[in-house]
């Protein structure tokens, strides 16, 4: 890894999440393929192993997915300090770098759609907007139902595809037709797949 | 703001409260982020619509909507629009930090424990394990947005088959979102404005 980065450096990382932000229409996890063009093969800020990992924790850590960037900045700022052993200077460039691609995916986007939803709540009665917001309804329940599958089918176990797939089914089973608590599936799902059975 | 907005839909049958403060606002976000893993929407839907009664099924659907149309993560940005209505810009600012803060320290301490856990199978069983119960989780809020539907202009097997068509589209053939956006959404939205009455 690389040892240092120069204000540029960081001005770069800022403005490439900035960038990315705007384009985020899907959430940052769409945006997953550029960042590694961007940390990993362009300036090799991270290993492949680290960002991977940054990607699969934030996933199973309570919380927005978004999450996964903060651990990407936090990385590119150890790694550039030389690493977690290096010691509070090494952590303060990863308190940096999280703030930084933070700030970069958040701000742009969340500034657009603050100024988007007011203007809509402002003009909610003209027959554009109505006819926006009740247009894209019915679609909103084919991409969920979409993002449902698409975790189930890149969560599956090679070796035995179809455990997921019960589990899942059970989950939106359960979830849809009870009022059970979210955290006792989660906790269920975790037992099952501890014991070997998903 | 002072009055509560109207609800888009006419006569929806469900009466609707406002957040009392933005501590109960930001707890309220805070709570909802800690019970997501793999995404908080489930519980948002949980939370919003059936137990604190923010926003009525249908107004639910449509901000969701707008939500996911806009750049930026699509919880972030519900919160941002939620804050917004119910308390201007420090609302918005308030349910970013109830969806971020706390999750923020956990996914750094699963990020700083995670070296050591990582090989381990049981492990990696258990979060297989949580992340299709969290998938589960996801249709599951697709099917209960289903009644939301039930007024729409379009009518309902029109909707379904939108539904269903950009289902296919996202998850089976793997179009890109933005085209199908773009495509799918923008022949909805233009059949319900021909739809309402101008």
């Amino acid at each position: 890894m690389n040892a240092g980065l120069a204000w540029s450096d960081w001005l770069g990382l800022l403005g490439q999440f900035m960038l990315l932000s705007v384009m985020s229409v899907s959430g940052a996890i769409g945006t997953v393929p550029d960042m590694h063009r961007y940390l990993v093969d362009r300036h090799h800020w991270l290993s492949d192993i680290q960002f991977n990992a940054c990607v699969t924790i934030a996933q199973s850590s309570p919380g927005p997915n978004t999450l996964f960037v903060a651990l990407m900045g936090w990385n590119v700022g150890l790694n550039a300090g030389g690493g977690l052993a290096a010691g509070p200077s090494a952590w303060l460039l990863g308190l940096l770098g999280l703030l930084i691609t933070m700030v970069g995916i958040l701000l742009p986007s969340s500034l657009i759609t603050y100024n988007a939803a007011r203007w809509g709540q402002r003009n909610r009665h003209r027959r554009s907007v109505r006819a926006f917001k009740q247009g894209m309804a019915p679609l909103v329940v084919g991409l969920l139902l979409a993002t449902g599958w698409i975790l189930v089918r890149n969560g599956a176990d090679p070796l035995r595809p179809w455990g997921v797939w019960i589990v899942a089914g059970l989950s939106a089973l359960l979830v849809w037709r009870t009022r059970i608590h979210l955290l006792w599936l989660l906790g269920a799902g975790a037992l099952a797949g501890a014991f070997g059975l998903v | 703001m002072t009055a509560p907005p109207p609800l888009p839909f006419p006569d929806s049958a469900v009466p609707t409260v406002r957040p009392a403060s933005l501590a109960e606002l930001f707890m309220a976000f805070n709570w909802m982020a800690l019970q997501g893993f793999g995404g908080v929407l489930t519980v948002v839907q949980r939370e919003v619509v059936e137990r604190r009664r923010w926003l009525a099924p249908e107004e639910f659907i449509e901000e969701w909507a707008v939500a996911q149309v806009m750049p930026g993560p699509n919880v972030i940005n519900l919160g941002l629009m939620l804050g917004d209505r119910f308390f201007g810009w420090r609302g918005a600012v308030t349910a970013l930090l109830g969806l971020l803060t706390v999750p923020l320290v956990l996914v750094m301490c699963l990020g700083l424990v995670y070296g050591r856990f990582q090989d381990n199978a049981q492990v990696a069983g258990a979060l297989r394990g949580m992340s299709a119960v969290a998938a589960g989780m996801i249709m599951a809020t697709a099917l209960k947005l289903l009644p939301a539907l039930r007024r729409h202009p379009l009518g309902v097997p029109f909707c379904i088959g939108i539904a269903i068509a950009s289902f296919v589209a996202i998850a089976l053939v793997r179009v890109p979102l933005l085209a199908v956006l773009l495509l799918v959404g923008g022949l909805s939205c233009w059949l319900t404005w021909r739809k309402l009455l101008p």
